[in-house]
This record gives structure tokens, C-alpha cells and sequence, in this order.
């Protein structure tokens, strides 16, 4: 059946290697908020799910990470059965209770109140919330500031969660609690963690 | 087959890695705060920085140099063991230059070469809490961190001045990342303090028998606390490297006899050998000796 070969196939080449290069681009992009780095040798995954944000799925998630999915994955039987078989990831309808959160349609994503932001004690237990966009050339573009940049950084991912400047000004205004952004593009990818402020007064 | 294939890639096992890996992510995105993370054993007992092992295993691939360095040396035991273990199950190309790593991992010192963009240096750590000589309890010292209570440490460095006149801490100096946490910069000299602040490279700290990975990104503020009239100085020497007359490096002193003889070197053997390389000479300098004689 063509369902279950799209399930079984579709992981990295080389998943050790494979892996270590994703992990590296997403350690980058995180330490340089707003870089676009690039990758190659991606995951092929079923629709909804894109290479790049499989082959992030296939890097970070295992029994030991609970995600959220969004609706347009759960929608799709292959695309769920592709993430369960290469990663073992545990599911959960709770977004308060993940580790990840995998977004493909951003327009209709809860806000990032939903998730978690771990607490003043532990952090870290938050929400790592990964967004499947088209890429990074939009006409607006937001400037970013704080750690890992050198003075500001121009970033213009295609799609932005509603009301994003005033969504993640709070987000900021939380730290050290918080959600982190990763940006999953067409061979791309980017991160905004909790601590990167943004200058533009609406976007 | 080779000797390789009856290793993991960088020895760890996936699911290891994949953890690690989360920890290192959560860590950049909260500089300064202490991610926890299931420790695994390695090859090699606690103390020889199992904690900066791990870290470098779950971040080394095959486009990695590595340098490994402790107390500012290529050739110590730790620091060929460490480097010997990872040419033997990532299969690396290995270096002593600072300038040709991509990945630097140290055990008290920071290269007096700046690092660069692009560049990781992975702190091999015994201790990340830097509260825990004044709260050895951990349910506590996680409050104070929360709670941004850091008073106790200000007390600490205080009562230094009141005893000797000055902060007495040289070594683990406490350091302020971005006005937020409080966090121990591993055993490293005060001297080193300065170059984590701003920094081009990504800093990541591994320590494995408590069980914490930390993180400071690249142009990041990190400051040594100090006292508006007590503030803070590194250390300065008042000779230049006996061998490469290196002025504003960090020096050890090397007995060179059973008379009490001794020389102030860089302790960073890289800096002082490519210095020395250039032509530079001190003192004590084989090539000024010869000379001399
Ligand atoms: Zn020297």
C-alpha cells in the first residue's frame, strides 16, 4: 500500500550523520538568532510535513519529547505514521504539555499563551515550537537584538503567528521563562529563542 | 572492518545524543542558567571533564578540527587522552592550532588567541553551581537562581575584601550573564573573564557528575561581579613569557631546578609556540641562551 511505504520510507540517508548535521544547523541558527542556515541531505516525509521540518523532527524527537501536532498533521494518517516510525515521539492534545509543537498552518495555531513556558525554577521545561514556512523573503522584514547577535539582524520569515510583535514582546517579557521559535524553510532554517527583543514597533 | 565500526559515531548512542542535544539547545536559548540532563558514563572517570566529553560527542561531526586543551596545554595526559579518544570514534581531524578549530574543548583556560565566529569552546566543568559553597542544597540554591537572590554572593566576595583588603577569588570567578543568572565560569583564572564577554564564539559547559549542561551564545554580556569600590581586575604579571615575551598573557611558573630556579611561560603553549614561531624571543628563550653563551 502506498500509505504505509510513505510511512516506512523517507528517513535520513545516513541517520547518524544526518542528524548531527541538522542538530548543527539548529545549534547555530539558535546561538545567531535570525540566521538562515542552510541544510541538505533532508528527511522525506509525507504531506503536510516538509523535508526540512521532518529532518528537524527526525533530529530532536524520540519517546523521551512529547509533541503537539497541529490539525493538518493529525489529519494525516501518513504523515502522523511517518513521525511515529522514525521518531518514536509520544503525542500529546495538550500544547501546555510539550516538549515540541509542530506548525504547519500558522494562521490558525493557538497562541503562544497555550504552550508551555516552564517555570522561574525550571525553564527549561517549555514549549519548542517549530514553524513550517515557505521561506525567508518577505516584503517586512522584523530587526532583531540580544544574544548571539552582533548589533541587529534583519530576519523575514514568509509567515508570522498573529499578532507576532506583541506575542513574542511578551514572550520576551517573561524570560528566563518562555517559548522558543524554530523557522522550518524550503532547504532553511532559522531559530528565535526567548531572549532575542524586536526593534520594529509593529510587524 | 576498521576499528571504527565497532563504535557509535562520537560513542555516544542516538538516543543519548538526542538528549544531550535538547539540553544544549534549551541551554543557548537561557544563557547562564544550568539545564539538567541525564549524564551517561563514559569511558573515562569524573574529573577528566565527562561532562565537556559529552558535550563535544553530541556536537562533533565529520566537518569538525578539534583542539583539546587543559590548562592551556595540547600535551598534558587529559588533554591527549581526550583528543586520542575522539580521532579514535568520530574519526576528526585534530589540531593544536586555535585559529584551524572548529570545536575547542578546555579544561581552565581560555585561548589568549580570540576566538572566532564560527568556533565552539566546551568548558569541561567539576562544579556549575556557583552558589553551592554558600547553599550546598540544591532545592535552595534553584530558588535563589529563580528568584534572581544573589545577595549571598555579593556577601561572600565582600567579606574577601574585609579579610584581605581585596577579592580574594582568583579562580571560578563568578560571572553575571545578560543581567540575569549567576553562573560559574569553571575553574578558569579570573585573567580569563574578560574574553567570555561578547565573545564571537558559542560557549557551552558540560558537567557530568552534576549532571548540568550551561550556555553563553556569541555577543553576549557577561560581566564578573564586583564592588562600585572594590571593582574587578584580573590578574597581571610583572615579567613578560620567559620564552616568547609575551606581555598580558597568562603565565605558570615552571621550577626549572632543585635551587628554587623557575621561569614565568604562557600557560596557553599554542600562543606562546606560534609566537615563538614568528620570531618573537624572551629571556630564557633557547635561541637568546645559545646566544648568550
Ligand atoms: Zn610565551
Amino acid at each position: 500500500m502506498r500509505a504505509a511505504t510513505q510511512v516506512f520510507e523517507g528517513g535520513f540517508a545516513d541517520s547518524v550523520l544526518g542528524s548531527q548535521e541538522i542538530f548543527r544547523a539548529l545549534m547555530d541558527a539558535m546561538a545567531n538568532p535570525g540566521r538562515i542556515v542552510s541544510v541538505g541531505d533532508l528527511a522525506q516525509a509525507p504531506s503536510p510535513l516538509t523535508p526540512v521540518a521532518a529532518s528537524i523532527a527526525a533530529t530532536l524527537f524520540d519517546h523521551d519529547a512529547t509533541v503537539w501536532c497541529d490539525k493538518p498533521i493529525k489529519a494525516s494518517e501518513a504523515a502522523l505514521g511517518w513521525l511515529k516510525f522514525h521518531t518514536g515521539l509520544e503525542l500529546t492534545n495538550d500544547p501546555a504539555g510539550a516538549d515540541f509543537a509542530l506548525v504547519t498552518d500558522i494562521d490558525n495555531m493557538p497562541s503562544f499563551d497555550a504552550f508551555a513556558k516552564g517555570t522561574s525554577e525550571y525553564p527549561d521545561r517549555s514549549t519548542t515550537i517549530i514553524l513550517q514556512v515557505a521561506g525567508f523573503e518577505a516584503q517586512t522584514s522584523l530587526t532583531l537584538e540580544g544574544p548571539g547577535i552582533k548589533g541587529t539582524q534583519a530576519f523575514s520569515p514568509s509567515q508570522l503567528p498573529r499578532m507576532f510583535t506583541e506575542q513574542w514582546a511578551a514572550n520576551r517579557g517573561a524570560f528566563p521563562r518562555g517559548i522558543d521559535l524554530i523557522f522550518a524553510g524550503n532547504g532553511l532554517l532559522a531559530a528565535l529563542p526567548r531572549t532575542t527583543r524586536i526593534l520594529n514597533k509593529e510587524a | 572492518m576498521t576499528e571504527l565500526a565497532t563504535y557509535n559515531f562520537a560513542y555516544l548512542d542516538e538516543q543519548t545524543k538526542r538528549m544531550i542535544r535538547r539540553a544544549i539547545l534549551k541551554a543557548i536559548a537561557i544563557p547562564g542558567y544550568q539545564v539538567p540532563f541525564a549524564s551517561r558514563e563514559m569511558p573515562m572517570p569524573y574529573g577528566w571533564g565527562t561532562g565537556g566529553v559529552q558535550v563535544t560527542a553530541a556536537i562533533i561531526g565529520p566537518n569538525d578540527t578539534l583542539k583539546v586543551i587543559d590548562q592551556g596545554a595540547d600535551d598534558t595526559t587529559n588533554a591527549v587522552s581526550i583528543r586520542a579518544f575522539f580521532q579514535k570514534v568520530a574519526n576528526v581531524p585534530v589540531t593544536t592550532k586555535t585559529t584551524e578549530a572548529t570545536i575547542i574543548q578546555t579544561r581552565h583556560r581560555i585561548p589568549e588567541t580570540a576566538l572566532q565566529a564560527g568556533q565552539t569552546l566546551v568548558y569541561q566543568v567539576p562544579i556549575p553551581e556557583p552558589l553551592r559553597f554558600l547553599e550546598p542544597r540544591e532545592t535552595e540554591t534553584r530558588k535563589m537562581h529563580a528568584l534572581e537572590e544573589y545577595g549571598l554572593m555579593h556577601v561572600k566576595l565582600y567579606e574577601d575584601i574585609a579579610r584581605h583588603g581585596h577579592i580574594a577569588t582568583t579562580y571560578a570567578y563568578p560571572v553575571k550573564v545578560e543581567g540575569r543568572y549567576v553562573m560559574d565560569p569553571s575553574p578558569t583564572p579570573k585573567f580569563d573573564n574578560p574574553k567570555m564577554h561578547n565573545s564571537p564564539a558559542l560557549q557551552l559547559f558540560g558537567a557530568g557528575r552534576e549532571k548540568r549542561i550551561y550556555a553563553i551564545p556569541p555577543y553576549t554580556q557577561v560581566v564578573s561581579l564586583d564592588f562600585e569600590d572594590h571593582p574587578f581586575e584580573v590578574q597581571t604579571f610583572s615579567q613578560p613569557c620567559a620564552l616568547c615575551a609575551a606581555k598580558g598573557s597568562y603565565l605558570d611558573e615552571v621550577i626549572l631546578d632543585d635551587k628554587g630556579g623557575s621561569m614565568f611561560v604562557c600557560s596557553d603553549t599554542d600562543f606562546c609556540e606560534e609566537r615563538q614561531a614568528a620570531g618573537h624571543r624572551g629571556h630564557l628563550s633557547p635561541a637568546q641562551a645559545e646566544a648568550a653563551e
